[in-house]
Formats: C-alpha cells, structure tokens, sequence
C-alpha cells in the first residue's frame, strides 16, 4: 500500500459563469520518500491537486468524486477536524510567495511556533526550542534575532526557508511543495532545491514537487507526472519522461526548454489551453497538437500503460503499437 | 521604540504646533474681519458705555497688537481670556466644563461604535451574501447616509414622546442614553462597511491559506490572522473619528440639550462672544491634531511593516 492513493480526482469551482472544471480525474501513488513531480502550465490543475488532498480549497472549490487515501485512511469527506490534524501535521504544504504566504504582522517565531504547539505537546521554552532547532535545519543563522523578526524585514530566499521550518514542525510524512522556487533568483532557487534534497534525506518525507520548469523536475524528481487542462496526460520515471516522451504534450514541453547540447530555436507549443468551463469532448490538447487525428476530437484517449510505471494518454500510442483509432 | 520612530514623533509634534499656529492666527483675523460685534444687541448701548466695554476687554487697541496679547496668554498662561457673554467665567473654564459632557457621551459612543463595528464587520463579511450580511448592509447604509438630526428626531418621537422611555433634557438622569446611541450610530456603521471590506480581503489573502495548511482552528484563523490584519484601515479613521466625536456634536448636542462643549459653541457663535469661538475652535483643532499623531502611531504598533519617517 503507498503512503497516498489518488483515485480518479475530479474537482470543481463553481463560479457565477459556471462550473470551472480544474481537475478531471487524477490517479496517482506516492510512496514513502519518494520524490513525485507535477508539472504542467499555469491552470493545468496541478496547485488544484494539491490543494484538494490537502482539504484547502477555495470558498467555492470542491471535491465532486474520487477518493484520497493517506496511510489507508480515506481523506475525502472525513471532516474538517480530522483534516485539521493532518495539516501541518503529516501532510504539509509550502507555497510559491513565501512574501504573501506569511502574515505580516507576526514574526516568523510566532508563526513557526504556532505551528508547533498546534502539533505537538510541547509547552512554553519547549516549543522556542524547537523553533530555534527547525530554524537550524533549514540552515538560516542567528536563529535567536531572525524569530523576532517579521516577513518583510527577511530575504526572499530567507522567506521560503521559514516556510519550510513551519511545514516540518512535526516531521510530516508528505511535504508538498507548490512552485517553491518560482518567485526567487536563479542562485537561490538552487539553494532552496539543495536544502529540500538534503532535508529530505534527513527525514524521510516524501516530496509532491508542483512546478512548470521541467530544469526542476529533471534535478528533484524519482517520478513526474504531466498534467494538462486537469488530466494527466503522461506519467513515469524521471526517464520515461524525459528520454521516451510518449505524449504529444509532453513532447512540446521538452522542446520548448532550451538545451546546452543542441543549438536549435526553441520550440514553443502554439496556442492556449482549453478553457476549464467548457472542456472539449475530446482530447483537450488536441486543439493544439500537430498529429491530431480524427479520434483525438471525438473521444479522449484513457492512460495507456507503455511500459512497468510508464502510461500515457494519447491515441499515437495506441496506433504505434496496431491498435484500433478509428473509435 | 526605535530612534527613527522616536525623530518622527517630536518631527510630527512640531508640525502640530506650527498646525494650531496656523489655526489660532486664522481664527482670529478672520473672527475680527466679519461684520458686527458682540454688543451689538437688541437694546442700544450708549456710544460711552460702548467705549468703556470695548476699553474693558481691549477692544480699541490695534488689531496686530490684540493678536500678539492674544498669542502670548495662550502661549504662556494657556489663558483664552474671558467669555464676553457669560460673565465673570474665563473660556478654558466653559470649554473643560462642556468638554466634561461632551467628551464622556463621546468616549462612549466611540468605543460602542468600534466594537459593534468591527463585531458586525467581521460577521458581515464571513457570511458574505448571507441575509444577515444583507441586512447588515442595508441598515448601516442607512444610518451612514441619514444626518444625524433626523436620526435623533425621530429617536426623540419615538423614545421620548411616544414610548416615554427617557426623558428630553440631556442634562438629567439618563438623558445621555440617546445621545449616546444617536453619536454612536454613524460612525458604528461606517466602521462595520470599512470592516467588512477590509476581512473579505485579509481573509482571501494566501497567509489565510497558509494558517489552514498548517492546522490552524478557524476561530484562531479569524481571530488571530484575520481581525488583527483587518483592523488597520479602522485604525486609521478611528482616531479622527474620535477627535471629533468627543469634541462634540453640535447637532446632537442641541437635538437633546446635551450640556456639551457643541451646544456652547452655538451658543457663542449666535452671541458673538469672540474670545468663546475663538477658544473652542483651537482647543477642537489641537485635540483632532493629538489624535491624528496618536492614530499615526498605533498603527505602526499593529501593522510592523509601516516605518514612521
């Protein structure tokens, strides 16, 4: 049994225009200190994932089907007090502003510290032991004067590293990160990767990495999931990805990064994603792919498995290997 | 409290003596430059009798002059001289006496407008569109938008004539019930919208999403994240708000014959009691400057992000 089971996750945001499909049925396993990558472009679903194992949705965000199994323990449904012991608790998450992401007018020791007393026992001169002994971990210096600090007296970088200290109050078992690295500097952005391996290595947690740079996926990931228009679209090792793409999307995704070895142009993929409030009947990448064939408008194609953990939703696989796409 | 915060505050305190400078030299010119005097009455006095009044309070002295005698009694003996229509009392005694009133219907008023205020606010906004939040909405709207004499007449008709729940005259027991609540509804309201604008905000704000994600109960959440985040816009109209509520209204004041510092100053206007308009419209001015600094300060205390330079 993983550590969590994601099965066929449909969620939705009901807005004054209609019914905002974000997510439209994900399966996924996750296992005990594994590293799963989720990458996809902005409103492919992948926050919205997230934020649905977690139980943090939006006012008018839901759950409509599927199911969320933690430790074997079935998530969906299971009431906001239960949830509340699991957040920040076993399943922590860390955030792409960690500027926004922290209340102003807190210091970042009050704030670390709130999380520990809700988790723990801890008391008192306990509990600021602790906070100094995270801040320590996530490698941030003069512990003592940054806990009485605020937000915005901290580095961008600094921010993120609190955000990390708070998630890991109580060693969670699952620490999901949603675009940690987007808003920071390309040199910080390699610091905080590094101190996510190596805390990692240190605690044992499994990592859910959400982000759109693939340059991420490659250096954190064991394996990735693509997500597209609220389906994944392909799934697998870090190397089935990256080395046998199978999925049309997939494959644009790896042209359009810019590469040491090969001087071409970039690639970019032309036109945008289907809009979430009237998904296409069809393959909703079709609109865009370049080998679009009759059936890929008509019916969209389930994950294929291609090899051990590799699966892919596209028909080419299917036709690839004499299956019948004539649907 | 750092030396940047403390240079801004003697900085602001010198601003606001220049401020009620400016303000006492205003007055002044501009109370000597209309028409009229205050012995102008219905009866006529005999030009000797005139000349001799005038003489008493140093009337027929050159204006810059009875500036500059004028200045410095403020300035030295905190002396506003003497009221010309209530006899033999000086004008810081009549201002504090009616401050007394005043400042008491007002402190209270002030402190129901603000706890009711942010309490409606903040129910308001986390049952936005709700029919409570409606009819939060509607009726605050209202008691924003009435001027304040016509919400205290008809709380005189209703409470006092029909109901005869209090009695009419400010000054006896219980008399300062309606007052009260009739001062304290404009700015309730006002600060219950201001409120409830402010939650909605703070409470879709991504540090709301964080406390969630780490477990944080809901009542905490909107306690100790939300309400204290949300307090900075009512801060900065609280202090004004009271400067002027406790100054007195002059409306209310004559609405229910509140002994106050509001109905004094009416009174000293329709009798032309110069030295009285003068006092009162400088001390209001130096109370509303106080309490601007003070708003000034205090919301540097909740919110750390603000620096005072």
């Amino acid at each position: 049994m993983s550590l969590l089971e994601v099965r066929d996750l449909h969620t939705s945001f009901f807005t004054d225009a209609g019914e905002v499909m974000a997510v439209n049925g994900v399966s996924f396993d996750l296992d005990r200190g594994q590293t799963l990558g989720i990458v996809g472009e902005s409103g492919s679903g992948k926050s919205v994932t997230a934020y649905s194992i977690m139980g943090i949705l939006a006012a008018n965000g839901k759950v409509v089907s599927g199911s969320v199994k933690f430790d074997g323990k079935e998530l969906i449904g299971c009431g906001e007090a239960a949830m509340r012991k699991l957040r920040g608790n076993r399943i922590s998450i860390i955030f792409q502003e960690a500027m926004t992401s922290l209340n102003p007018t807190m210091t970042v020791g009050a704030q670390i510290m709130e999380s520990i007393g809700l988790h723990t026992d801890a008391t008192g001169d306990d509990i600021r032991k602790r906070a100094l002994e995270l801040l320590g971990q996530v490698r941030i210096n003069e512990a003592e004067k940054r806990l009485k600090q605020y937000p915005h007296e901290l580095s961008g970088g600094m921010r993120q590293r609190i955000m990390i200290a708070m998630a890991l109050a109580s060693d969670p078992d699952i620490l999901i990160a949603d675009e940690p690295t987007t808003a920071l500097d390309v040199t910080i952005q390699a610091q905080i990767l590094e101190l996510m391996k190596t805390l990692q290595k240190e605690l044992g947690m499994a990592i859910i990495m959400i982000t759109h740079d693939l340059g991420v996926i490659a250096e954190m990931c064991d394996e990735v999931m693509v997500m597209y228009a609220g389906s994944v679209c392909e799934k697998g090792s870090l190397r089935d990805i990256f080395k046998r793409p199978a999925h049309e999307y997939t494959k644009g995704l790896l042209n359009s990064m810019p590469s040491l070895e090969k001087v071409t142009s970039l690639k970019p993929i032309r036109g945008t994603v289907p809009d979430l409030l009237a998904l296409p009947k069809g393959c909703a990448f079709a609109e865009r792919c370049d080998e679009t064939m009759k059936i890929c408008l008509r019916k969209k194609c389930p994950l294929i498995q291609l090899g051990d953990d590799h699966f892919s939703a596209c028909w080419l696989n299917v036709k690839d290997r004499g299956g019948e796409v004539n649907g | 409290m750092d030396h940047k915060t403390l240079t801004y505050i003697i900085r602001r305190i010198i601003l606001a003596i220049v401020t009620v400078w400016v303000v006492i030299t205003v007055t002044f010119f501009v109370m000597h430059a209309v028409p009229g005097g205050p012995f102008l009455g219905e009866k006529a006095i005999s030009p000797a009798a005139m000349k001799a009044l005038e003489a008493k309070y140093g009337l027929d002295k050159p204006l810059l002059q009875q500036y500059f005698t004028y200045l410095t009694d403020i300035v030295t003996k905190f002396d506003f001289g003497p009221s010309l229509k209530q006899r033999g009392r000086s004008v810081v005694e009549i201002v504090f006496d009616g401050m007394k009133t005043s400042a008491y219907i007002g402190i209270i008023a002030a402190l129901i407008a603000l706890v009711s205020g942010i309490f409606l606010g903040t129910l308001a906004a986390l049952w936005r569109n709700s029919f409570w939040d409606r009819l939060v909405m509607v009726i605050t709207t209202a008691f924003v938008s009435m001027p304040s004499f016509i919400i205290g007449s008809i709380f005189l008709i209703v409470f006092v004539i029909k109901l005869k729940m209090f009695p009419a005259n400010g000054a006896s027991e219980g008399g300062l019930i309606l007052p009260i609540i009739t001062l304290s509804l404009s700015p309730m309201s006002y600060i219950t919208r201001l409120m409830r604008s402010s939650m909605l905000d703070v409470m879709g704000q991504d540090f709301i999403r964080t406390a969630k994600a780490k477990g944080v109960p809901r009542l905490r959440i909107i306690f100790v994240h939300g309400i204290k985040n949300a307090l900075l816009p009512v801060i900065t109209y609280f202090g004004p708000m009271l400067a002027y509520i406790v100054t007195g209204s002059l409306v209310i004041e004559q609405v229910f014959a509140v002994p106050g510092i509001g109905r004094s100053f009416i009174t000293s206007i329709t009798g032309r009691d110069y030295p009285m308009i003068m006092g009162t419209t400088i001390i209001l001015a130096v109370l509303i400057v106080i309490m601007n600094l003070v708003s000034d300060i205090l919301y540097k205390v909740v919110d750390p992000r603000i620096t005072l330079e």
